[in-house]
């Protein structure tokens, strides 16, 4: 794998990862209260038909944020 | 002996089921007010309690956390915080998604850390052992230190149990679940002291979020403000910390008190679902047809209970004229309350069948799709993919459309939508429309299928759109605030309507529209009618002899002389005069004085242009449509000697109404929603522009 940082938006369908970082302070807040926290496993199910927004599964439930949130959260490769 | 009425309010995330349960407690005990200050609904109903007493509930926006998002959620921070104010619940009951637990704990702890009494009402506790998980209540409430009743708010299962916790004494949590930081405790202590605030966790959210909390006085705002640079208190940091840490106790709890693991199917049929709805043909193709469906149901089956009303409303105008002694009073009766009121009921059934599809929308969770599908196109317009919503809404009215912008967090997004919403063409205009296509369009067919008419309605229902979607982006362009825009939502778990819940939402809204835009509406209509029945001179008190002495050589019938001295009254009344003094100005987008007193009757509510052009040319009655089409017909242009409506005058008038601001009502719902003249004046100019010029290109073009 690259060492290259990656993040929710390059997931691909179906992929699973957790989440190791929230890279912008004002949105982090704001991801963390909807469960995306460091550590939490998170599944890319799928992007809206013009490729944004996409859709996520964390802590159990589907959440939709836009490619711009989505390249905020980093994941462990 | 009145006793202490018990207020309890309902708290929980967006589609947890706290409607429903609210409308079972409640039953068709509820009412629909606003908070103060804002628009934002509030609904309040009483339900009777096992101990006979009667408990007041309180239906709370739904809210993620305690920090605010949009307007709509900061009311809930603003209720829950402001615990010396009599609003403030004596008990909260938060209800959550038993399936979705995690992320609802989140709200549950900071509630609980308010210190008010709170009570937690688990959901859909079936849906959680379909899906082989169980919970151990008994120990998830010693945990919190709050009652635990689980709950069915779809079938009532538990709203007894419920209710009886209520009403036996609930006194608040005696735990702390997340003690505020040491770094903030000397500011929360100087606060509390100062302020005289009972709870640590009240006093840290004063110092987060003072300006979402409208009730603080300007001086408390002063002092939490320096106490917060004196203690060195950072609100963004501080927040971030608190939810990593509360998620860390939520882990923990939920790891003690799950009894089976969650296995990950649960979402499955969702996902088949959205595999469809979300696809990039279906998904786009079955939205549309959801739309036409939509526009098919407000203009097709509303016509029928719409006449209805209509003739309801004229018999009994008509009934008052012939019943009551003539005199100013009757006339103010019969020509301005009671069309006032009957213009007001005519738009009720098309607002209850919109907020009967918009409902089964949101209830069925396929409103947060159509969100997620427009969204990118949206954005393109400076909007959102939630402006979706207002701008569908506005098709049968502007007023409930513009209040449902409250759910855009972002405010530039939301004042665009505000600003372009009126452009779609409401069911108001669909009279004027109606009669001036009518007049200057042939009945024909094209291709066998489609009717010309019918045809150039739908292309003004397009005209408005694109007019709706190209000022978005203009006014996207010149408001200059860089205020980030995102968008992080839900995606809830398809499920089937519960219908009772539809049936309050149409209940609700309709009566919210008729009793808000109703009082506008009214008193409008009452001005109207005193401007067009009074003038200056002895114009209006002679106004028979004046005919009389006109008409000398024509042989009138009685109806054909009482309906000239109607049209000469509203010739020399106020609004007549007014009619006249614009005719300058409205002389090159090819309109007479008489069209003029209709624009200028019609700037309070576009329907009175039927009725005003019923009077101008002096039709007794005015639901007879054909005598007005034909009247207007007839008129006769005396500059050049050919009929006046020609299609160059009436695709003018119909591209000035399609554009116009035309309704006090809107104007009055924007200035309440951006608290301010401001937009809704900018509102008024650029709307206005755009249908002069457009009307002016029109005729000018045409003729």
């Amino acid at each position: 794998m690259a060492n290259g940082r990656r993040s929710v938006a390059q997931m691909k369908p179906g992929e699973v990862a957790i989440i190791s970082e929230l890279e912008d302070d004002i949105l982090s807040v704001k991801l963390m209260e909807m469960g995306c926290l460091p550590g939490a496993t998170i599944r890319f199910n799928f992007s809206a038909p013009l490729g944004d927004p996409v859709c996520i599964s964390v802590s159990g439930y589907e959440l939709s944020l836009r490619l711009e949130e989505a390249s905020t959260i980093s994941i462990l490769n | 002996m009145q006793e202490k009425q018990l207020k309890i309010a309902l708290v929980g995330n967006p589609n947890s089921g706290k409607s429903s349960l609210f409308n079972i407690l409640t039953g068709l005990n509820q009412k629909t007010g606003n908070f103060p200050g804002v628009t934002v609904e509030k609904r309040t109903g009483f339900s009777k309690m096992p101990d006979q007493t009667t408990a007041q509930f309180i239906d709370l926006p739904g809210i993620y956390s305690l920090y605010p998002r949009s307007l709509d959620e900061q009311i809930v921070s603003e209720i829950l915080l402001h615990h010396k104010s009599p609003d403030c619940p004596d008990v909260v009951v938060v209800i959550v998604d038993a399936t979705n637990l995690k992320r609802s704990l989140l709200l549950v702890t900071q509630i609980i850390d308010l210190g008010l009494p709170t009570v937690l009402a688990m959901n859909m506790m079936d849906l959680v052992a379909k899906a082989g998980i169980s919970f151990n209540l008994i120990a998830l409430s010693e945990k919190l230190g709050i009652p635990v009743v689980p709950i069915n708010a779809r079938t009532g299962m538990g709203v007894d149990q419920l209710k009886k916790v209520l009403s036996q004494e609930v006194s608040p949590s005696t735990k702390v679940i997340f003690p505020v930081f040491d770094e903030a405790k000397s500011g929360v202590e100087e606060l509390r002291n100062e302020l005289g605030i009972d709870n640590n966790y009240e006093a840290y959210q004063f110092l987060q979020q003072p300006t979402s909390l409208s009730f603080l006085k300007a001086q408390e705002r002063i002092f939490i403000d320096q106490v917060k640079e004196k203690h060195k208190f950072f609100p963004g940091k501080f927040h971030g910390a608190e939810t990593v840490q509360r998620y860390g106790f939520i882990q923990n709890l939920l790891d003690e008190v799950t009894l089976e693991p969650a296995n990950e199917n649960r979402t499955s049929q969702s996902t088949r679902f959205d595999k469809i709805l979300t696809h990039r043909i279906w998904g786009y193709a079955i939205f549309f047809g959801v739309l036409f469906l939509i526009f098919q149901s407000i203009f097709a089956w509303a016509t029928v209970p719409m006449d209805f009303i209509d003739g309801l409303f004229a018999s009994l105008s008509n009934y008052l004229n012939d019943v009551l002694p003539e005199g100013p009073l009757t006339s103010m009766l019969a020509q301005g309350v009671v069309p006032g009121l009957g213009g007001i009921a005519i738009f009720i059934p098309q607002i209850a069948i919109l907020f009967a599809f918009i409902s089964i929308l949101e209830e069925s969770g396929y409103m947060s799709r159509v969100v997620f599908l427009m969204d990118k196109i949206m954005r393109k317009f400076g909007l959102n993919g939630k402006s979706v919503v207002p701008l569908i809404s506005g098709v049968a009215c502007a007023i409930p459309a513009i209040m449902a912008t409250r759910t855009i967090d972002n405010w530039k997004e939301r004042t665009i939508t505000i600003l372009v919403t009126p452009l779609m063409s409401c069911s108001a205009r669909l009279p004027v429309f109606t009669i001036l296509i009518a007049l200057i369009v042939p009945d024909k067919m094209v291709w066998h299928f489609f009717n010309l008419q019918g045809l150039a309605l739908m292309g003004l229902y397009l005209l408005g759109f694109a007019a709706a979607l190209i000022s978005a982006i203009i006014i996207k362009l010149l408001i200059n605030v860089n205020e980030r825009s995102y968008l992080i939502m839900e995606l809830p778990t398809y499920r089937w309507p519960k219908w009772s819940n539809v049936g309050y939402t149409i209940v609700d809204k309709t009566k919210a529209f008729v009793f808000e835009a109703g009082k506008i509406i009214l008193a409008i209509a009452v001005v109207l009618w005193v401007l067009a029945s009074y003038g200056p001179g002895d114009h209006m008190e002679r106004a028979e002899e004046y005919v009389l002495q006109e008409s000398e050589n024509l042989r009138l019938t009685e109806q054909g002389l009482e309906d000239r001295v109607a049209a000469y009254k509203l010739e020399h009344s106020y609004a007549g005069i007014l009619g006249k003094s614009i005719e300058p100005v409205i002389r090159p987008l090819g309109y007479d004085w008489k069209i003029g007193i209709a624009l200028v009757t019609s700037f309070a509510a576009r329907e009175v242009f039927v009725g005003t052009m019923a009077t101008i040319y002096s039709i007794g009655s005015e639901e007879d449509q054909t005598t007005i089409k034909s009247r207007m017909r007839a008129e006769i242009n005396p500059d050049t000697g050919g009929p006046r409506y020609t299609p160059a005058v009436g695709f003018s008038l119909l591209v000035f109404y399609t554009f116009a601001m035309q309704c006090m009502s809107t104007i009055a719902v924007v200035y309440r929603e951006t608290k301010g003249w401001k937009w809704p004046m900018i509102q008024l100019v650029y709307m206005t522009m755009l249908a002069y010029v457009s009307a002016f290109i029109v005729f000018q073009s045409f003729s």
